[in-house]
């Protein structure tokens, strides 16, 4: 285990990344060649990740980082070892941090937007997204998606080599195209961010490692896009989520569930910046799925206020969230939160309503223990943990869970 | 396509098995898993082994037979046991590997299985 590096050293690792992406962008967005790109670069963005953490940021990063990949390609040609593409690539590098200030768009924007075209690879559009924008390597994003390296890195470059051969434009699309273009960035941050938040008994964290750099998308998107409503929502709902990270786990360890973590763990400035970020995208009316996520988790949050979790509005904002996203997680975590709120029967029957589809689906069977052990049906509450238990990854929620079984059964 | 899971544990894991307080807690886990990837319907065979010091190695060079008290040494983890699960592609096996009780204190290697000779 590595400890967490100090801020100076993280702030250093933003503003490379930072200037990496608004780089790469530029030049992305004129020739089409992201791998292109990515080989001008990645020397510079080796360089610069060893360097400015113990240096301090240069007063022109972008700068920096064009010279140092000028060097690289300099030494290269001297070598022979350089393409023709290189070349044009430094060409155009030579004079896009120049064009940095002052551009009227960040280029960022349009970059994010072809990674989330439809004629990418769903699978692919996070991970390309962390990959162009961010400087990740293919490696630390395959783990982070439990995909092997290899694979991960061909669904890559196939991405790549698809947005320029098929000439994906680097444009800002019209403006009935913008939305769910917009909507398939912001699935691609929360992908990435991990999934399994919906869940009400918080039972299945998977712990992706890759929160931290979402939340940074996250942050640029909002920074982007000031008028869209469903970016602050996704912020807010990652901060929110993330606020929590501390009360997780005992001081032993051991998994703790939302309703019963110490509200007094929760890290108060991520709370109140959600908080908000929400209000300010309230102001838009214009409601999202985002935007209702993160409302509920907001729901959750005044239990640090109030004392007590209100199941009433969690109910009505599960309903209005089925409307706009009825996936899975949804469906599950309503049903969880109106048999704890109102009536278990109903609970359970939309849970029942819902067992052709869920055979391997972890939040469902932990879902199910919890509604069961609500009813006092302890011998079926215990079988449901059970097989919860063993579709889970993380060591302290299976133990969670085993001890729920052993209570209940 | 086919996979074999492949776990592998360190010797104080091994230890756990027959320690009175760890034991059920160790079992708890691997019955809840193998009980998960039974509901599932993906098994095509598996077992868990007995404890690497029961091992015994045998080779036989220049038709000699060499006899060698167990397991493989240098290895800080040795096999504990396998399944074969039969699933669409190596993401859903890799996804089977990390819910293993193995996985969040030894390793579990997944391989495809060998397809069977062309007649």
């Amino acid at each position: 285990v590595t400890p967490p590096p100090d801020s100076a050293h993280r702030a250093a690792e933003r503003a490379v990344r930072q200037s990496y992406g608004r780089l790469l962008a530029i030049v992305a967005a004129r020739s089409g060649d992201i791998a292109g790109c990515e080989d001008a670069l990645a020397e510079a963005l080796r360089a610069a990740l060893e360097t400015w953490p113990r240096s301090g940021i240069p007063d022109r990063p972008e700068a920096w980082l064009v010279t140092a990949a000028r060097r690289h390609l300099g030494h290269q040609r001297r070598h022979g070892k350089v393409r023709e593409a290189a070349q044009a690539t430094l060409d155009v590098l030579s004079t896009a941090h120049q064009s940095t200030e002052n551009e009227p768009i960040d280029e960022r924007l349009k970059l994010m937007l072809v990674c989330a075209h439809p004629a990418i690879d769903p699978a692919a559009q996070a991970p390309l997204m962390l990959q162009t924008v961010l400087g990740l390597d293919a490696v630390r994003i395959a783990e982070s998606f439990l995909t092997s390296p290899a694979a991960m890195g061909q669904r890559l470059v196939r991405a790549k080599t698809k947005i320029r051969d098929a000439r994906i434009p680097f444009e800002l699309p019209d403006r009935d195209q913008l939305a769910p273009r917009i909507g398939a960035v912001l699935a691609a941050i929360y992908a990435a961010y991990g999934t399994g938040w919906e869940d009400v008994l918080g039972a299945d964290p998977r712990r992706k490692g890759l929160a931290e750099e979402a939340i940074w998308l996250g942050r640029v998107v909002v920074g982007l896009m000031p008028d869209e409503p469903e970016a602050k929502g996704l912020l807010a709902l990652m901060l929110h989520c993330e606020s929590r990270r501390l009360a997780r786990r005992d001081a032993h360890g051991a998994f703790v569930p939302l309703q019963r973590q110490d509200t007094a763990l929760w890290a108060k400035d991520m709370v109140a910046e959600a908080e908000a970020l929400l209000a300010a995208a309230s102001g838009k009316a214009s409601l999202g799925r985002f935007q209702i996520e993160a409302a509920i988790q907001s729901v959750h949050a005044q239990r640090a206020v109030t004392g007590v979790v209100n199941w009433k509005a969690l109910i009505l904002l599960y309903d209005l969230l089925l409307r706009v996203a009825p996936t899975l997680g949804a469906m599950v975590a309503r049903a969880a939160v109106l048999a704890e709120g109102a009536d278990a029967q109903a609970g359970l029957a939309v849970l029942d309503a819902l067992s052709n589809q869920t055979a391997n689906y972890q939040p469902y069977w932990a879902a199910r223990g919890h509604v069961l052990a609500l009813m006092d049906r302890g011998a079926e509450a215990a079988t449901a943990y059970r097989r919860a238990a063993g579709l889970s990854e993380d060591p302290a929620v299976r133990t969670f869970l085993l001890t729920a079984a052993g209570a209940t059964g | 396509m086919q996979y074999m899971l492949i776990f592998c544990e360190g010797m104080d894991q091994f230890a756990t098995r027959n320690d009175p307080d760890k034991a059920p807690a160790y079992w708890g886990a691997w019955m809840a898993y193998v009980g998960a990837l039974n509901q599932a319907g993906i098994v095509l065979s598996g077992n868990g082994l007995q404890e690497p010091a029961t091992a015994t190695i045998v080779r036989v060079r220049d038709g000699v037979r060499h006899v060698q008290d167990g397991p493989h040494p240098d290895t800080k983890e040795q096999l504990g046991g396998y399944f074969v699960i039969e699933v669409p592609d190596l993401d859903q096996a890799l996804e089977w590997a990390a819910r293993s009780p193995a996985a969040s204190y030894g390793t579990v290697e997944v391989r495809p299985v060998l397809p069977p000779p062309a007649q």
